[in-house]
């Protein structure tokens, strides 16, 4: 393997749980509604993903653990935000703080406890191709999940009834509402499905990436995947672009770091949120404002 | 249509209640319609007729009261069991997509899961039967109201419905728009398909229809055949008194002018709006000019290009009793003698969730004295809502509510009464009456007449064409940005102003 | 069936805006009961550790009153962003640029013996630093549009591991053993006491002050006003002439201003020197106390000494009954999460009903 194919390799690893948990968002996004809890979710996943895996000692076991603990979370911020028709913005921020609370009691534990990452799988044949193969087909399965789901978010959001309803939710819930659509409930799915992702995410750091647990993990990747779905233009393959873009700035930095850039390391470290600060500034100049979903964290409550 | 079987009614609603919060919107009210029939439901604004057709697509849940289709008890969750039945409607706001495209529209209406692409092939061929052109492919917000109005039709349509419902279809129709879709219904109704037509427009419903119901506060309070009544006996039935004639003076004024505006251009603030092209037009002392056009025509950017909200590109091009002001703000513009009420009450004119005394500030804290070297005035807010209330008689319970709490007619009063107090040289304003009860309506246009006949110079935005012919002394009309020279009301007939309002002439 | 439905008020009873907050307040103490009885602790001791022991003696209300300074100075700020619907929520990193920029004075004139100026100096240039920090989102947001929520965030990054940097690099203390600290500060560039051998210092009553005049602010005049006008009804405000990205410059740089003199005060007076952890997060927990207070300067004193009750209850928690820091955390979200689910019986009538039957 060349050094070019392992630089390669791990910025797809650095990537992934952006990708993932800004997919999640994405869609979340796309029904009109702003979570920013992501951090929150995230982190929780990683912290049960890990609490369930050493427990049972069985990574899929952890997995499963995290998506769930994801989805509670998303579920309490559905409860708070469409149940209520709270603050979006504000409830989401309450989800982070808390996020990152619990996280910490249930991750207390298990702080020191080592533990095999889940490896990686060859994908027969596909995986012997020079170059390609080794970079994109012998991977942890979380990368696979990355790929199928940007595709099948594509797929869903463009080419199914389903999706077309949910972008109708995000665009004007008034409308839906009046045709019959249950704004409520596609928002709901919407934001368990987000919440599920940023589980997922987060399990993926706790259980591949850093298989160990320490608090306060996920460093800002919860609010970079938000900031990946403004960059996307809430187009899943552009997340994709986007994701990658990040995860290529965490690596270049790190191996910046490791070959002694006469730079200090902070403004290294610092690059990940600086880029992030630039891209936004960058894609509202080229694209001239928002082109986000029209009903982006309006609350929706239906006359009855 | 003489069998006796024909005979059954198509739909039956009877005794049906809706209350929201304190307000009774529909008091057991009872509707039949007939196959094959034209059916008015008429009622001012407020009258409940909305909320009776929301139930009956349901879209709300009647609280009691049943309701009957060919006879049989049905209940109506949601509006899916509506459509199923064969019941489509066409709603006033329309219930579109603006960044999707007509096909995914049409998608959305239909409950069958139908792939995209063929549903699009269907719509041209439905649209190309009833007369109603549409490009499925096209997205919403490039289309103009009648064509978007198209949609929500020919959607309809294509579920082959027994019963349509339209709510206020030609309020945002230019008249010939409308000529156009009388036409469509003709058809529609010779395919043996009942409408519901709700409405407040008498010629219209005499014209279409042959039976009405007419509600007032939300209940049944007369049902007749229009085409024997006149359009004054329609109107008593609806408005439940005669409405009092404004009085207004004979001759049109000759004073100085105190607005000019020349050559005004101003660019969309959004690239779905619509801007002003080369605007000019005069305003004299003691004059009511108006402006009449259908919606989204280029209102907003007069409104906001006269206030002050955006500012002209040079100084000339706004001149207000002889002061160039075409660059100075909103509150500049207050100082120098001007008013300003905007279209929208709840969120422009006033902030719902503020108190009146809080409200009086948002536009009288430049030149009214409410503020002292940055520091409120307390006491001083609280008068300006006791002289607006005595003035215009608003009807509020405590002293100082919140803006929310206040009826429709009650804060447009509030809203009008708080600049008209201020005996402005100028007052611009948009839908003086939108959406408000006959007597507000009454009271609120006799101020505006009063202020004028005591020297201001009025300027009266509105798509209420009834409103401008019995306001205004002289009437231009507004089109895609282009202004028309006014003319004097005296010498124009409906029929000119309505090729105007469709830029005809 | 029943269900619940939300009912739109068309007015707000004075005393709801009273009573939910304290509803807030009781839903999290039974939530913390839960808690605790889930870990398998006695609920009325944790209580007790919690909420009670903090205050039922002067050195612990001194103590509540040192924790509660930077959340209610912070706070304040953010009401007042949060008012005009500006969503600052990087104020960790203006505290710390604050800390940082105060710090520097005090870090450049150690052993010059320098004057009474030094004092001042420092908290302008805390504030100034706080301020001109924040008003990056604020530029990034009027001039290009870009979402402040995100970039006031990264922001608190950036801070993090400058001010990292600065104690490992060149601030470092010389004689600091290779601890990432300064120097201890001076006794002229510390905040002095208000008594001798006790933990209060000047910071206490600087924040009184703010609380005092944020609520005139606010309450009494235009500019108030103002920011009320623009949170509400952005479409009113722009009627009524006032011009929404100059106020979402004063609103940060108020914001940002604020936090900086915490962080300098924090920096100069409790802790005396900068070091990595020098906030425990308080520029996130000010957001809870803003919302807990109503998004009102007075509120918020009331809501920043509660919260600084739960910070001390904590660290007695952890010393005394083995209980994770990160609890607190979990009961300040909690309480954020009821606030806002209050915050929605001012706006709507929550009823239950029974679903229409055919």
């Amino acid at each position: 393997m060349t050094l070019f194919e392992a630089i390669l390799l791990t910025v797809i690893t650095a990537s992934t749980p952006l990708l993932i948990a800004a997919i999640g968002e994405l869609v979340v996004e796309r029904s009109g509604v702003l979570n920013l809890g992501v951090e929150g979710m995230m982190i929780m996943g990683a912290a049960v993903g890990i609490a369930a895996a050493i427990t049972t000692g069985s990574s899929a076991f952890g997995v499963l653990a995290a998506v769930l603990a994801g989805m509670a979370m998303a579920a309490l911020f559905a409860l708070l935000t469409l149940g209520l028709a709270t603050n979006q913005v504000a409830v989401g921020l309450a989800l982070a703080i808390f996020g990152l609370g619990l996280s910490g009691v249930v991750g207390a534990p298990f702080v020191g406890v080592q533990r095999e990452g889940i490896g990686a799988i060859a994908i027969p044949y596909l995986s012997d191709i020079p170059f390609i193969g080794p970079v994109l087909f012998a991977q942890d399965p979380f990368v696979y999940a990355a790929f199928a789901l940007v595709a099948g978010v594509s797929w869903f959001l463009f080419r199914t009834r389903a999706g077309l309803v949910l972008r109708a939710c995000g665009e004007n819930h008034a409308s839906a509402h009046a045709l019959g659509h249950h704004v409520l409930r596609v928002r709901f799915l919407a934001v368990l499905f987000g919440g599920a992702c940023a589980g997922l995410a987060g399990a993926y750091l706790s259980l591949v990436y850093t298989p160990f647990w320490t608090s306060g993990m996920t460093a800002g990747r919860g609010w970079i995947a938000l900031a990946i779905v403004v960059f996307a233009s809430w187009l899943p393959w552009r997340a994709a672009v986007g994701a990658y873009l990040f995860g290529g700035v965490t690596i270049l930095q790190l191996h910046a770091q490791s070959a002694g850039v006469p730079l200090p390391t902070q403004l290294l470290a610092a690059m990940p949120y600086l880029i992030t600060i630039l891209v936004l500034v960058l894609v509202m100049r080229l694209r001239g404002g928002g082109a986000g979903p029209a009903a982006l964290g309006q609350p929706f409550v239906p006359d009855r | 249509m003489t069998t006796p079987l024909l005979d059954a009614p198509l739909l039956d609603a009877t005794g049906l209640v809706k209350r929201f919060g304190a307000l009774l919107a529909n008091d057991h009210v009872d509707l039949r319609v007939m196959p094959g029939e034209a059916h008015a439901l008429l009622g001012e604004n407020g009258a409940g007729k909305s909320t009776l057709v929301k139930m009956l697509y349901g879209l709300l849940q009647p609280e009691a009261g049943h309701i009957a289709w060919e006879g049989r008890p049905i209940h109506l969750p949601e509006p899916r069991a509506a459509r199923a039945l064969g019941i489509g409607m066409v709603f006033q706001h329309f219930s579109l997509f603006d960044n999707l495209t007509v096909a995914e529209n049409v998608a959305l209406a239909l409950d069958a899961a139908e792939p995209v692409p063929r549903i699009a092939a269907r719509l041209a061929e439905v649209s190309r039967a009833y007369g109603l052109p549409l490009e499925p492919a096209r997205e919403v917000w490039r289309l103009s109201v009648g064509e978007r109005q198209r949609i929500e039709i020919v959607r309809c349509l294509m579920q082959d419905p027994r019963l349509l419902i339209l709510d206020e279809p030609t309020s945002v129709l230019t008249p010939q728009e409308a000529e156009g879709l009388f036409a469509t219904l003709d058809r529609i109704r010779a395919e043996g398909r009942a409408v519901l037509y709700i409405s407040h427009k008498l010629e219209e419903v005499r014209r279409l229809c042959e039976t009405a119901t007419i509600l007032r506060h939300g209940r049944v309070v007369a049902r007749t055949d229009p085409r024997t009544e006149t359009a004054a006996s329609l109107a008593r039935m609806m408005v439940g008194s005669e409405v009092a004639a404004l009085r207004h003076a004979a001759a049109p004024p000759e004073g100085p002018v105190r607005l000019s505006v020349r050559g005004l251009s101003v660019a969309p603030d959004d690239p779905h709006g619509v801007g002003l092209k080369d605007i000019s037009l005069d305003l004299r002392r003691g004059e009511v000019l108006g402006i009449a056009g259908v919606a989204g025509n280029g209102q907003e950017a007069l409104f906001a290009a006269l206030s002050g909200e955006v500012l002209a590109p040079r100084a000339e091009q706004i001149i207000l009793d002889g002061a160039a002001v075409g660059r100075a703000d909103i509150n500049a513009r207050r100082r120098k003698g001007a008013a300003f009420v905007p279209e929208e009450r709840l969120g422009h004119a006033a902030a719902p969730r503020l108190t009146l005394s809080d409200n009086a500030l948002v536009s009288g804290h430049a030149a009214s004295g409410m503020v002292r070297h940055g520091l409120l005035d307390r006491g001083r807010m609280l008068g300006w809502v006791d002289a607006v209330t005595r003035a215009f008689d608003v009807r509020k319970g405590p002293r100082d509510p919140e803006a929310r709490a206040l009826s429709g007619g009650n804060l447009q009063k509030f809203v009008v009464g708080r600049e008209v107090l201020r005996k402005p040289g100028l007052l611009v304003v948009s839908q003086p009456t939108w959406g408000v009860d006959a007597g507000a309506a009454g009271l609120i246009r006799q101020a505006l007449l009063d202020l004028a006949r005591a020297g201001s110079a009025v300027l009266v935005i509105s798509q209420d064409l009834d409103e401008l012919l019995e306001m205004a002394d002289r009437i231009a009309v507004l089109f895609h940005g282009t202004l028309s020279p006014a003319e004097p009301v005296a010498g124009l007939t409906r029929e000119a102003i309505g090729l105007r309002m469709g830029g005809a002439a | 069936m029943r269900r619940l439905v939300l009912e739109r008020r068309a007015e707000t009873p004075w005393a709801l805006t009273l009573a939910s907050p304290l509803l807030a307040v009781g839903l999290t103490l039974v939530s913390a009961v839960l808690v605790f009885l889930a870990m398998g602790r006695d609920p009325l001791e944790a209580l007790f550790v919690y909420f009670i022991m903090p205050v039922s003696d002067a050195w612990g209300l001194q103590e509540v009153a040192v924790k509660a300074t930077p959340l209610v100075l912070i706070a304040v700020g953010l009401a007042l962003c949060y008012r005009s619907n500006n969503w600052n929520i990087g104020a960790e990193g203006q505290f710390l640029m604050g800390a940082m920029a105060g710090g520097w004075l005090a870090v450049a004139t150690h052993g010059t013996g320098a004057g009474a100026w030094l004092l001042p100096a420092m908290l302008v240039m805390g504030a100034l630093g706080g301020a001109l920090f924040a008003l990056i989102p604020a530029l990034l947001k009027t001039r290009f549009g870009a979402n402040e929520i995100l970039t006031s965030l990264m922001l608190v990054y950036v801070a993090e591991l400058l001010l990292d940097w600065l104690v490992r690099g060149p601030w470092r203390d010389p004689q600091g053993f290779n601890m990432p600290q300064t120097v201890v500060f001076a006794p002229e560039a510390t905040i002095p006491l208000l008594m001798e051998g006790g933990r209060l210092n000047l910071g206490t009553p600087i924040m009184l002050l703010v609380v005092v005049l944020a609520a005139l602010l606010v309450a009494r005049t235009l500019k108030g006003f103002e920011i009320t006008l623009v949170g509400e009804a952005p479409r009113a405000a722009r009627f009524a002439g006032f011009d929404a990205k100059r106020l979402t410059w004063t609103v940060f740089a108020i914001a940002g201003g604020l936090a900086g003199l915490a962080g300098v005060l924090e920096a100069a007076g409790t802790v005396r020197m900068l070091q990595p952890g020098l906030s425990p997060g308080y520029g996130f927990t000010a957001i809870i106390v803003a919302f807990l207070g109503r998004l009102n300067p007075v509120g918020c004193l009331v809501a920043g000494v509660f919260l600084a009750i739960t910070f001390i209850g904590g660290e007695n928690a952890q010393i005394m009954m083995q209980m994770p820091l990160d609890v607190t955390r979990v009961f300040q979200g909690l309480l954020l999460f009821y606030v806002l689910g209050c915050d929605t019986l001012l706006l709507y009538r929550v009823r239950w009903v029974r679903r229409a039957e055919a």
